[in-house]
């Protein structure tokens, strides 16, 4: 009996090779546009802003001339902002995931709970920049200050927190709570002791890029009305203040080129930040992951 | 495990620590800033402290962005902050009793009038400068150099049609036209659709955006393309574009400051709150400061100053408001 007619198969093998070929190239520039976009945008942003980057960029207000123009006050601004949004989006959050997946009976409620969370995950940001405006800058009356943004930025971070955090509480191997209340543990000693610092790269890792993205996000903070022609540094919370993306918005609205070279100069800033901050992301992903 | 609690309990405390510590250092600063405002009243022209914000037109934000960089160097403790929301967006605040003044590229409308009443808040207009609202056209585009109004409201003004050059004037190239406009937020618009459209739609074709730099590119790049936006967008980019000459005037400093160049030419407002003038030292001082210095601000980016008198009758009514 034969098992493989080899004139059959070479026949075939042509096409099938031809077919393989072409989806591989299909995805290879599928990659490099991506890539090719990213390289364009990075060269361009960092040939034209370099030249201004110098240490008056970092010490001075906002200017109506380009060569004078700093991001002191956007950048301490983003740094507060962070301040706020880091602890309230994490306690919340973190929270909001223990509950969830430890302590809540899987009923239906839970569910409906838990679809919620999901949807509010792919809400706009500017649906919640217009919610911020009401509870927290009219409502309680915190106008345009730090803290009502930082609430606001919170809310809209909140659910992509709560997701991570319950991944990574889930993905705590069944055995170790079971180990742990065969010891007499109770289900709050567990927690502490066991599933959260199994889960805490994962819970962490998560809520800083989630933190990166508020700290990109500008739609927000324009329906609060957060301004950006100011000369003063937040003394606090309740103090008014500029971030870098609205910053970086005014400047490339200008009609003076010149503008534009400074604010690409104030977005290498935003992404120096933001790679400064998924670097701690995975430092301590893996410090952390060696655990077990 | 101790080492993951020490973690936790170290971020928690410190948060809670930073936040407290920041609280109280704004009520306590805020209380002492009231009593010193009050005390520098009394001694008269010293060092002001307060707060003053604004929020309003991006036309007329360069002017207020200047006027905030040099006010900040003659009364440091004053903070001042402007938003820029875009003349409706400001109106917005300001109605909502946000904002001590809202920067505008056009005259308030009525309905805001209307909401300012219901809320009870009086204010009062100044003007700060002119902008001479520039038609562009692509440096190519040899023909339409020279419009008349009418000519413009052919253009701009949506007839259900595909419009093409020859349309407007037979002699022209058949070429279908391409239009860029300002955002329908803008004041910018809005001014063009009071002296242009006169309340008729703006071509559905048109492009918009809200920020201007997008007209400038769009236009400079094709041959067929107008547009329209503020003067100091075309200052800065006169290499790129050329201005159209409304009813046979160009727009310059000269004609716009004397009024050759109508209906494109208009003010530029600052709506101050009649109560926070009254109430707060440092936003009558800064008011007073705008209106001493605006005409030399606006020079310097791109706008047009008024006549001298112009001012001089502003910082009178502010006078009256004190």
């Amino acid at each position: 009996m034969k098992y493989m007619n080899d004139t059959v198969v070479m026949k075939r093998m042509k096409s099938r090779l031809q077919v393989n070929k072409v989806w591989k190239t299909i995805f290879i520039i599928a990659t490099s546009v991506a890539l090719l976009a990213l390289i364009v945008l990075l060269v361009r942003i960092v040939t034209q802003g370099t030249g201004y980057l110098n240490w008056d960029f970092f010490n001075n207000f906002g200017s109506r001339f380009a060569e004078k123009a700093g991001i002191k006050a956007a950048l301490v601004g983003s740094i507060y902002l962070m301040l706020v949004i880091a602890p309230v989006s994490m306690i919340l959050g973190v929270g909001t995931a223990i509950y969830l997946e430890e302590y809540a009976k899987k009923n239906k409620f839970t569910d409906f709970i838990q679809m919620n969370i999901s949807n509010l995950a792919g809400v706009p940001s500017i649906v919640f920049g217009l919610l911020g405006l009401t509870i927290f800058a009219r409502m309680l009356f915190l106008g345009k200050s730090i803290l009502a943004a930082g609430l606001t930025m919170s809310l809209l971070i909140l659910p992509v927190i709560i997701v991570a955090a319950q991944e990574a509480i889930r993905a705590v191997p069944k055995e170790q709570r079971e180990a742990s209340y065969g010891m007499g543990a109770t289900k709050w000693q567990t927690i502490t002791r066991v599933v959260l610092p199994a889960a805490i790269p994962g819970i962490l890792t998560g809520s800083i890029l989630a933190l990166s993205r508020a700290v990109g996000e500008t739609a927000p903070l324009v329906v609060l009305g957060i301004p950006v022609i100011l000369q003063f540094l937040p003394d606090g919370l309740l103090s008014e203040f500029t971030t870098l993306p609205l910053q970086i918005y005014d400047w490339a609205k200008r009609p003076q080129e010149e503008f534009q070279f400074v604010a690409a100069a104030g977005i290498i800033v935003l992404m120096v930040l933001l790679v400064i901050m998924n670097s701690i992301a995975i430092f301590i992903r893996n410090k952390f992951q060696k655990r077990y | 495990m101790k080492k993951w609690k020490y973690l936790t309990m170290t971020a928690v405390l410190g948060s809670a620590l930073l936040l407290g510590a920041c609280g109280s250092e704004t009520e306590s600063e805020e209380a002492t800033n009231g009593s010193q405002t009050t005390e520098t009243a009394a001694a008269g022209d010293a060092q002001l402290t307060g707060s003053v914000s604004g929020d309003g037109s991006s036309t007329v934000a360069p002017i207020t962005e200047g006027l905030v960089e040099e006010y900040a160097g003659t009364q440091p403790d004053v903070k001042v902050s402007v938003g820029v929301s875009g003349t409706g967006g400001g109106f917005e605040k300001f109605i909502a009793g946000e904002t001590d003044f809202s920067n505008a590229s056009r005259p308030i409308k009525d309905e805001e009038k209307a909401k300012l009443d219901e809320a009870g808040i009086e204010y009062t207009e100044f003007q700060v400068a002119y902008d001479g609202l520039t038609v562009v056209v692509n440096p190519e585009n040899d023909w339409a150099t020279e419009l008349t109004v009418d000519q413009l409201k052919k253009l701009w003004i949506e007839d259900g049609t595909t419009k093409k050059w020859s349309d407007i004037d037979p002699s022209w190239p058949a070429e279908e036209i391409v239009f860029y406009s300002p955002g329908t937020d803008s004041g910018t618009y809005d001014y063009f659709d009071e002296v242009i459209l006169d309340g008729s739609d703006l071509v559905k074709s048109a492009t918009l955006s809200e920020d201007d730099n997008v007209l400038v590119q769009g236009v400079a790049a094709d041959k067929n393309a107008i547009g329209f936006f503020g003067f100091a967008y075309y200052l800065e980019n006169q290499n790129k574009l050329t201005a159209v000459k409304v009813d046979g005037v160009e727009p310059t400093n000269e004609t716009i400051e004397s009024g050759e160049y109508t209906p494109l030419s208009r003010p530029l407002f600052v709506y101050a709150k009649n109560s926070a003038l009254k109430d707060n030292e440092a936003f009558y001082d800064f008011m007073k400061f705008t209106l001493e210095n605006a005409g030399e601000m606006a020079e310097t980016v791109g706008y047009v100053k008024l006549p001298d008198a112009k001012y001089t009758e502003g910082l009178t009514a502010l006078e009256g408001l004190k």
